[in-house]
């Protein structure tokens, strides 16, 4: 039967996308994971994947049409008769909730054990959307629920003006797009630049979310990078440079490894709820020139060793740069990690990122006077920081992974 | 072609073209030649990297990590690439 892809979420903060371009044509066929479509978000042109095999349909929309998150943006066939997807909805509305959106659905089929990535029983209706789990994530009235389904607005980018913070039906209404003006001029998009203006507005909302919501705890600690710094000067000089690392790709090894004995720190708050995640997906905050910032993920950073993890790193600094983020990037990560580098100050405090609970700050690091045993040294100090959510865990557990992450760093040739 | 027949002038071009490659977003500006590159036009650590990446591959010049502060503009650059491809 014949199925809709839907804009997709790629975040908290985005309530909209326009279509840059069809990758595919109708009749093409699509791998799970091919890319259909590039769309133009306040984060720039993102390139979108389908989630399952299937055969470009009928498009929905054009080319210059913005549209906002879960609105049909085409038809899709099945793949074929070999291909199992008699019941498997193009978009459930549970996939498309929240964080992960559709593409996301491409990271899940490896880690089998998370909910909601079992493929859906042949032969089952999609759904109803105030029945999916995810729509449980966001406290939401009925009406509110419906509507927001059938406009295809996610629920979790709202902030309820309801009882408890629940989203109610005047809310929706006032997020809903107006079908009936004239659709916005389409803009001439561009691949190079993100519109920063539209990326103000996005960090914005979700920045604001996060301090309005979230309960932030903060915990520093200064650590001695020396030996740190000289593995990777040592290191380094026997190679060409494009086999060379950053201290960055260090700092986030070393945050990924720790994360595996502090759960509670990578997931997600689903309403008030933890949600721990199977991954271990570390958002990594790059700058942008002339204002804003995204974090994109780096997938399973704990299971890649540092050469394949910088590999990743230039990868994704290189898109930031000239447009085409993936998706399932931008959607997922499920901690974040920023970094100040070489330029920065002593100490970031940084501002989680709905719905995920932590992120780990690393200031500048620079030669500071610290005891070595009975006598002080000029070391290369590097300052640590948590923000963690206090709703899901505490500044104990928030300390001692903190110093977790310094053990690591002590031995760089482990990580 | 063997990289030691190149001009400084020559140099400084490449320089520049290896840094839009890297940093598409610097494209569209004018950089003059004595301009810190990390100050004014905030390149950061991967930036630099893929920068001496680039021109390492374009001119097989070896460009330690220790020299990086030498290739602080494209002025400079186009001094410290000039002497290393004569040399080599």
């Amino acid at each position: 039967m014949t199925q809709v892809f839907r804009m997709p979420s790629l975040g908290a903060d985005m309530e909209a996308g326009t279509l840059i371009e069809w990758t595919r044509q109708p009749g093409e066929r699509l791998a799970r994971g091919d890319t259909i479509a590039v769309i133009e978000t306040q984060k720039g042109a993102i390139e979108v994947e389908v989630f399952q095999d299937a055969v470009m349909g009928r498009p929905l929309i054009g080319i210059g049409d913005k549209v906002p998150v879960g609105a049909p943006m085409a038809e899709l066939e099945p793949a074929g008769p070999t291909v199992q997807a008699s019941g498997t909805t193009a978009a459930p509305p549970s996939e498309r909730q929240g964080p992960s959106g559709p593409a996301a659905g491409d990271k899940l089929k490896d880690h089998p054990a998370q909910s909601g990535s079992q493929p859906e029983p042949p032969a089952k209706s999609p759904p109803p959307p105030d029945a999916t789990p995810a729509a449980t994530h966001q406290r939401a009235s009925p009406a509110a629920r419906r509507l927001a389904a059938q406009q295809g607005i996610d629920l979790a980018t709202l902030i309820g003006s309801g009882p408890g913070g629940a989203v109610i039906l005047a809310d929706i209404q006032a997020a809903s797009p107006q079908p009936e003006t004239a659709p916005a001029p389409a803009r001439q998009p561009t691949h190079a630049r993100p519109d920063l203006a539209a990326m103000r507005e996005a960090i914005a909302a979700a920045m604001s979310r996060a301090k309005r919501e979230i309960p932030h705890y903060y915990l520093a600690h200064d650590l001695d990078l020396s030996d740190a710094v000289h593995w990777l000067r040592r290191r380094n000089a026997a190679r060409p440079p494009g086999q060379r690392l950053l201290m960055g790709v260090l700092f986030i090894k070393a945050v990924a490894l720790a994360l595996h004995d502090f759960r509670e720190l990578n997931g997600f708050d689903r309403d008030g709820r933890f949600e721990p995640a199977a991954g271990i997906h570390v958002g990594t905050a790059i700058a942008i020139r002339g204002g804003g910032l995204v974090a994109p993920a780096i997938h399973d950073a704990d299971q890649l060793d540092l050469d394949a993890l910088m590999t990743r790193l230039r990868d994704l600094v290189a898109r930031v740069r000239s447009g085409g983020l993936r998706a399932a990037e931008l959607s997922d990560p499920t901690v974040t990690v920023s970094s100040l580098g070489e330029r920065g100050v002593d100490r970031l405090y940084g501002v989680i990122y709905p719905p995920q609970v932590a992120i780990v700050g690393f200031g500048t690091p620079r030669p500071r006077a610290w005891v070595v045993e009975q006598s002080v040294q000029a070391r290369t100090v590097v300052t640590a920081t948590l923000a963690a959510d206090h709703r899901h865990s505490d500044g104990h557990r928030g300390a001692l992974f903190l110093a977790r992450v310094a053990a690591h760093l002590q031995e760089p040739q482990a990580l | 072609m063997t990289s030691n027949s190149l001009s400084r002038e020559a140099l400084q071009a490449i320089a520049l073209e290896a840094l839009t490659q890297v940093a598409p977003d610097l494209a569209e500006e004018t950089i003059p030649p004595d301009a810190d590159l990390r100050e004014a036009y905030d390149l950061d650590s991967m930036d630099l990297l893929n920068w001496i990446n680039a021109l390492h591959k374009r001119l097989g010049v070896d460009i330690p990590e220790q020299d990086y502060p030498r290739l602080a503009s494209l002025g400079a650059a186009a001094d410290y690439l000039h002497r290393a491809t004569r040399a080599g």
